[in-house]
């Protein structure tokens, strides 16, 4: 019996020690300017030890891209590594055990302790087993502000979403977009999900999104914020954009007076050369409720029946999370790091707001980790057809989201 | 054994046939795998299909959660997939109509035997040869107000000239329209002047020496004989309407809002990114019904109207 485990242990030991290097595609959908700069920083950091990361990048959108790699993995070419949002997307694929379990991992690098806000965790947590590395947070709730277009209408910069409402008048008469908005229906909804944080306060939107209380999203906090939506529909009326960059592009040259676009708008300033609080404004939670959402990009590692790609997989998520990575990773990134004890001096002004915030605790569950995306999408739909067709009544879209909140699971 | 040969030889030989289905054997031996392969991917997979309408499926397939007509009443009530179906009626019928009409006239055109006739062919069925992808950006930039027809016009002095379809809701479908046409209604001319080819010389010698004029002679003889390459280019153009989306994709991306949607955009969609298995198998049964509803009078036609001609 001995002999056998010392031999057991043997060849364990020989296993472990032999692992041979392995190529490890990675696929995700980082791929504009600031993205790609990101990325490379894990890229670079996996390089440098014994094995390579082949960079599967997939132009478009999380939208383009999550089907092409949930169908990969569902069809039996899984991917060494994949980005997806963490949350309620990848919860069948962990059901139906096509995605490798990370607890050992975790619990050698003591995850549970550094990862801050722990919902992070929690999102990649399915029956007390961890599924995914979190490598940022990324939260919705900013307003950008162009200092050019105040400036040319001859008023102040605005300071909360009132101010803007009241400065927007004056902005069309300058010749001004008050609001930039893209046409896609994520833009739109992600709006609307910043505007319900700020007017409706966050104890209505987690009774709408963590508890589905159709009851809450018929009342009259829900009927404020679709009052708002309408009136940010007027505003953005003559924004005849698809993307998002071009939408913040109106704000950084100065056509529009601002856009309501998550943190990672802020690399496309970064890219102009524009200053915060010199060039453009950032209010957190519209200025109104200054709260974040603490959404955010994760890593999920489909199962291989291969120790050694099992073995580099693991060896890539305890990388993701160490502190020298977060810091290069998320500095290019403009994101907030998962972990509170790195060191980010090099943060810009709106960054430094956004740990602020962290810091004190002022957090939400993202959208995407308490809603699906069937009804993700169905309130998707609802807004972007909301957005784009005056003739629908706040009335008439709060009676429709009321009833897609009652029927979500 | 010689004996027992030689006895069912001989019984055999008095019954006139063996019954049709052992007729031709070697010809249906050969024939199993494709009949196998029909009867798997096609009608197995679409049963499979159907079926799977009928449960909650979400990421995966769950044919244990039976919920019965659930994702057909979400369906029928869900805005989106009443556009694109308004959407799907109104690019159907215009495309079928317009590009039949555009094409038997373009047809009629070159079969007066013109000059430059394989140019002129080739040019108009030159956009057949590109994909629906390129063909809506193309026309994207065509339809874009600051870069397209509508600069373009303006710049020659028109200053009020507006035609931005693909902005406008009330009318995007038709910016579609514009390039599904352009896309296909050379294909259905090559479809229509074959068919003119096949018609007999003697019968236009005929209606010359009665005086009937040319254009007569096409509304009253020759579409009557061309029935049924009209009818192969009917169900050809509409297979084509039916399974619209990459021009929609390419073109709009379904906007603005939601003012251009189709069926098939919405079943990829629902599948793949809504992860809602089960709701985008019930759309495309539907779409499947709205094949067949072209198909059963397409076949009556066919094969049925043959028995009694």
């Amino acid at each position: 019996m001995k002999l056998t485990t010392k031999l057991l242990s043997a060849t364990a030991i020989c296993a472990a020690s032999s692992a041979a290097a392995v190529d490890l595609e990675v696929t995700h959908w980082w791929t504009s300017g600031g993205e790609a700069a990101a990325v490379s920083k894990f890229a670079e950091a996996f390089n440098a030890t014994e094995h390579t990361w082949v960079d599967g990048a997939i132009a478009g959108s999380g939208g383009t891209a999550r089907p092409i790699i949930i169908s990969r993995i569902l069809g039996g070419d899984p991917m060494g590594a994949t980005q997806l949002n963490h949350g309620r997307q990848a919860e069948e694929l962990i059901e139906a055990g096509l995605l490798l379990d990370l607890t050992d991992v975790a619990e050698a690098e003591g995850w549970k302790d550094i990862v801050n806000p722990p919902s992070l965790l929690d999102a990649c947590t399915v029956d007390g087993r961890i599924y995914c590395a979190p490598v940022n947070i990324h939260s919705w709730q900013w307003i950008w502000l162009s200092h050019q277009a105040y400036a040319d209408a001859g008023i102040d910069v605005p300071s909360n979403w009132d101010e803007f409402v009241a400065s927007a008048p004056a902005l069309e008469a300058a010749g001004k977009i008050p609001l930039a908005m893209g046409q896609q229906p994520w833009q739109s909804s992600g709006a609307f999900g910043v505007m319900a944080v700020a007017i409706a306060g966050p104890d209505a939107w987690a009774a709408v999104n963590n508890d589905k209380n159709a009851e809450v999203a018929a009342g009259p906090e829900y009927a404020a914020v679709f009052e708002a939506a309408a009136n940010a529909r007027a505003f953005a009326a003559n924004s005849n954009v698809q993307d998002w960059n071009q939408a913040t592009n109106l704000v950084i040259t100065g056509q529009a007076g601002g856009q309501i676009m998550g943190d990672w708008a802020q690399g496309e300033f970064q890219v102009a050369g524009q200053v915060a609080g010199e060039d453009y404004t950032c209010l957190p939670g519209l200025g109104v409720n200054e709260i974040i959402s603490t959404g955010g990009d994760a890593f999920y590692f489909p199962v291989q029946d291969d120790a050694d790609v099992e073995a580099a997989q693991k060896e890539l998520a305890a990388l993701l999370l160490s502190p020298q990575v977060q810091v290069d990773f998320n500095l290019a990134k403009g994101s907030l790091p998962i972990r509170g004890d790195v060191d980010l001096m090099a943060a810009n002004d709106c960054m430094k707001k956004g740990l602020e915030i962290l810091a004190a605790g002022n957090i939400l569950k993202d959208g995407s980790q308490s809603l699906t995306p069937d009804t993700t999408s169905q309130i998707e739909d609802l807004m972007v057809e909301f957005w784009n067709d005056p003739s629908i009544t706040a009335e008439d879209a709060q009676s429709r989201y009321a009833a897609i909140i009652a029927e979500a699971d | 054994m010689s004996v027992t040969d030689t006895e069912t030889i001989s019984a055999r030989t008095p019954t006139p046939r063996p019954s049709r289905l052992f007729r031709n054997k070697s010809a249906k031996i050969a024939s199993i795998p494709m009949v196998f392969t029909a009867l798997v991917v096609f009608i197995g997979c679409t049963i499979w299909t159907i079926y799977h309408s009928f449960t909650r499926s979400r990421l995966l397939p769950a044919p244990e959660k039976w919920v019965g007509l659930e994702n057909y009443e979400r369906l029928w009530s869900e805005n989106r997939w009443l556009i694109s179906i308004e959407n799907l009626a109104i690019y159907g019928a215009c495309s079928l109509v317009l590009s039949l009409c555009i094409g038997f006239v373009l047809a009629a055109l070159l079969d007066r035997k013109i000059r430059f006739e394989n140019t002129i062919r080739t040019i108009i069925l030159y956009p057949f040869a590109l994909s629906f992808v390129v063909t809506g950006l193309a026309w994207q930039w065509i339809l874009n107000p600051s870069l397209g027809l509508q600069n373009v016009v303006r710049n020659w002095g028109w200053e009020s000239f507006t035609f931005d379809p693909l902005n406008n809701p009330e009318i995007v479908i038709f910016g579609i329209l514009i390039a599904g046409i352009w896309q296909g209604s050379g294909f259905v001319m090559v479809l229509l002047l074959a068919g003119m080819r096949g018609i007999d010389e003697d019968i236009w010698k005929a209606s010359r020496v009665e005086g009937i004029p040319a254009w007569k002679t096409y509304i009253f003889i020759v579409i009557p004989m061309m029935r049924p390459v009209f009818i192969t280019a009917l169900v050809i153009i509409s297979a084509g309407i039916i399974k619209v989306y990459d021009l929609v994709v390419a073109q709009t991306s379904g906007g603005p809002g939601i003012a251009s949607e189709v069926p098939a955009k919405y079943v990829i969609e629902k599948m793949f990114q809504a992860q809602n298995l089960g709701l985008g198998f019930a759309a495309s049964t539907m779409m499947l019904l709205s094949v067949l509803v072209v198909l059963i009078p397409w076949a009556y036609l066919e094969f049925g109207g043959k028995k009694n001609g």
